[in-house]
C-alpha cells in the first residue's frame, strides 16, 4: 500500500506535513527570536512570562485544541471566519502547541551561551540587531533542537488537530487522525501503513538533525 | 598629552555593593596603559566601563573630551574594541572570525579580504585562515582574538588579561610581539594584568588597583622603583617593607634608625618622620667575607644570618635575620659560590639609591 503510492494515502501524508510544516515555520519565525528575547532581557513581567512558556511546553494538546475551537465556534469570538474544520485551524492550533516548545528550547539554550561570548559580540561594535543574529548564528545548534523539538511536537499530535480539523476525509484528515479512525474502523493494515509512515518521517528527520548536530560538534 | 577616555568619579555597583570606585583616570592617545592589581581588585569591571558594556552607577566618561551617555552610541563602541582572557573564538573559520568585525560595519569584497589578511598576517597566523578558530591551539586562538579586535582599526584597544591562560614560553614570545604591533600601529591601548613582568613589559603608563579603587597610576618607573604606598610596593614586588625612622637628612641622604639597625636612602623627609624603606630583593647583594666589604661601595651593609633559601627557577631567594627580616634574589652560581645555608652569618648590602622611602602615614605599616 505504501509502495503503491495509494492516492488517499498520499493526500493525507501530504496534508500533514502542509499543516505541521507550515505550522513549524510560523512557530520559529515568532519563537526564535523572542526566545532569544526572553534569554537576554530583563523587563518588568519577564518571570510571568517564562512560567507562561515553560507551562506552555507541557500544555496537553487536547486543552489547546479546546480553547481554538471556542474561539473558532460560530459562536465563539472569531466564528465569523469560518475557519473551524478547516486546515488553517489545525495550523494555528499547531502553531499555539509547538510555539512555547521552540521559546522555551532557544531560551534555555542562549542563556547556555557563555556570557562573555555575548558581551565578546558586543565589544567588537555589534548594533542590537547584529548581536541578536550572531547569537542565533552561534547557537546554531539550540535553534535546529528547538526546530526538532517542536516539529517532534505536532506532527504527532492528535488531540488538537482532532477537534479543531474534524479529521474530514479528503479536507482535513492527517496521518494521525486517520491512524486513530481507521483503527476504530478496523482496517488495521491502512493503520499500520499510515503508522509506519509517521514513524519514517521522525525516523529520517532525527537522522537528519542528528547528522547536522555531530558535523557541528566533531 | 590628550586623553581619548577620561573617567571620572564613577562608581560601579553590583547588588547593591560598590564594586569600583575610581576618581579620575585618563587614557591618553596613543600609550599603553597597563591596569595592573589581583585578582578582584575590578580591573575587568573597569574594562567593561571602558568598553560602554556596563553603565556606572554614578559618574561620568568622557570620549575624546565629550560626555557619553548610557547607552553609548554605536559609533563610539564601534571605535572601541575588547578581547577577554578567554579567545571566544566563533564558529566558522579564523578567517570568518577575524572578518566579523569588518563585516558588521559593512565592509566587503576586495577591501575585505586584503584587511583580514593584513590583520592575520600581523599575528603570523595566515596559514590558519581556513581552519575552524574552535580547534587552534590556546596560542594560536588566542592570536585569531588578538586579531579580531585589531581589524578594524579601532581608536582604543582594551585587553582583560589576553595572555593569562597561555604556557610561559608561549606567553613571553608574545608580550614583544604585541608591543611591536602596537606601537606599529599607533593603537591605544589598555592593557589589565595581574603579572608585573607583564605590566612591566608592555606599559607606557601603570595603574595599580586594588579593592575597585586605583591606588597609584604613573609612568612604569615611577610605579615599580618609587611606589607611592606599602600596597603599590608589595604589589610591584618591593618585598621588603621596613619600617623606620629618619634620624637627620643631610641634604637628601637621610639615616634612619630600623630596629636598632641604621639604614641609608635617598629621600625628601625630615628628621622624626615615621616611614617604610622598600628595598626591591634584587637591588640586594650578599657577602659572605667581613674583609671583602672594605671593596664595596653599597652605603648599606648589615650583618645578618641565613634563615632559608628557596629556588624559583633560575634563582634563588634568601631569607636573613639582620634584626628585621629581609629577603634578597641572587643568582644560582652566587648561592653556590657562597656556599650558603640556613645559619650561615652573612651581610646583606645596598646603595642608598635602591632604597625608596614612603612617609609610614600614607598606606599605614606594613602589617
Amino acid at each position: 500500500m505504501i509502495l503503491s503510492l495509494d492516492p488517499e494515502l498520499m493526500q493525507v501524508l501530504l496534508l500533514s506535513l502542509e499543516v505541521s510544516g507550515l505550522a513549524i515555520c510560523i512557530a520559529v519565525v515568532l519563537g526564535i527570536p523572542s526566545g532569544v528575547f526572553l534569554g537576554l532581557r530583563r523587563f518588568p513581567g519577564r518571570n510571568l512570562l517564562i512560567t507562561l512558556v515553560n507551562t506552555g511546553m507541557g500544555l496537553p494538546p487536547v486543552v489547546v485544541g479546546l480553547v481554538v475551537f471556542l474561539f473558532l465556534a460560530r459562536s465563539g469570538p472569531l466564528g465569523n471566519l469560518n475557519l473551524l474544520y478547516t486546515p488553517s485551524a489545525m495550523i494555528i492550533a499547531q502553531i499555539i502547541i509547538a510555539l512555547p516548545i521552540v521559546m522555551g528550547v532557544t531560551m534555555a539554550g542562549i542563556q547556555n551561551l557563555d556570557e562573555k561570548l555575548r558581551l565578546q559580540i558586543l565589544a567588537l561594535g555589534a548594533s542590537k540587531l547584529q548581536y541578536f543574529w550572531k547569537l542565533i548564528e552561534e547557537g546554531r545548534l539550540i535553534v535546529l533542537s528547538a526546530l526538532a523539538a517542536g516539529f517532534g511536537s505536532i506532527i504527532s499530535e492528535v488531540g488538537a488537530v482532532m477537534m479543531v480539523g474534524g479529521n474530514i476525509k479528503g479536507q482535513t484528515r492527517v496521518l494521525t487522525t486517520a491512524i486513530v479512525l481507521e483503527t476504530r474502523q478496523g482496517n488495521y493494515s491502512l493503520a499500520i501503513a499510515l503508522g509506519i509512515i509517521l514513524f519514517l518521517i521522525a525516523l529520517l528527520l532525527n537522522l537528519v538533525f542528528t547528522y547536522l548536530q555531530q558535523r557541528r560538534s566533531s | 598629552m590628550k586623553a581619548i577616555l577620561r573617567l571620572k568619579d564613577v562608581e560601579v555597583a553590583l547588588g547593591g555593593k560598590t564594586i569600583l570606585n575610581i576618581k579620575e583616570l585618563d587614557v591618553r592617545s596613543e600609550e599603553i596603559l597597563t591596569i595592573l592589581g589581583p585578582t578582584g581588585s575590578g580591573k575587568s569591571t573597569t574594562l567593561k566601563l571602558m568598553a560602554f558594556l556596563i553603565k556606572p552607577k554614578k559618574g561620568e566618561l568622557f570620549w575624546q573630551g565629550k560626555k557619553v551617555r548610557f547607552p553609548a552610541p554605536l559609533v563610539i563602541r564601534r571605535s572601541i574594541s575588547m578581547t577577554f582572557q578567554d579567545p571566544l573564538p566563533f564558529e566558522g573559520t579564523v578567517f570568518e572570525n577575524v572578518a566579523y568585525g569588518l563585516r558588521i560595519r559593512g565592509i566587503k569584497g576586495k577591501e575585505l579580504r586584503t584587511r583580514v589578511e593584513e590583520a592575520l598576517e600581523l599575528f603570523s597566523i595566515s596559514h590558519l585562515k581556513n581552519q575552524s578558530a574552535k580547534k587552534v591551539s590556546g596560542g594560536e586562538a588566542q592570536r585569531v582574538a588578538l586579531a579580531r579586535s585589531l581589524v578594524f582599526r579601532p581608536s582604543l584597544l582594551l585587553l582583560d588579561e589576553p595572555l593569562a591562560s597561555l604556557d610561559p614560553i608561549t606567553k613571553e614570545g608574545m608580550i614583544p610581539e604585541l608591543h611591536k604591533v602596537l606601537k606599529q600601529l599607533g593603537i591605544t591601548c589598555v592593557y589589565v594584568t595581574h603579572d608585573q613582568e607583564e605590566a612591566f613589559a608592555l606599559a607606557d603608563r601603570i595603574a595599580v588597583m586594588e579593592q575597585g579603587e586605583i591606588i597609584q597610576v604613573g609612568t612604569k618607573e615611577d610605579v615599580f622603583f618609587k611606589p607611592g604606598d606599602v600596597r603599590v610596593a608589595r604589589f610591584v614586588g618591593a618585598e621588603n617593607l621596613i619600617p623606620a625612622v629618619i634620624l637627620s637628612n643631610e641634604e637628601g641622604l637621610v639615616t634612619m634608625k630600623a630596629q636598632g639597625k641604621t639604614l641609608e636612602a635617598v629621600a625628601p623627609f625630615p628628621q622624626g618622620t615615621g616611614v617604610i624603606a622598600c628595598i626591591r630583593p634584587e637591588e640586594i647583594t650578599l657577602k659572605k667575607d667581613g674583609a671583602a666589604l672594605d671593596r664595596v661601595t653599597a652605603r648599606n651593609q648589615l650583618p645578618g644570618i641565613v634563615l632559608s633559601l628557596e629556588t624559583l627557577g633560575p634563582v634563588i631567594k634568601v631569607s636573613l635575620d639582620c634584626g628585621f627580616q629581609i629577603k634578597a634574589l641572587i643568582t644560582r652560581r652566587s648561592a653556590s659560590d657562597l656556599n650558603l645555608k640556613p645559619g650561615d652569618a652573612i651581610f646583606a648590602t645596598f646603595k642608598a639609591t635602591a632604597v625608596h622611602v614612603i612617609p609610614e602615614v600614607k598606606g599605614g605599616t606594613n602589617g
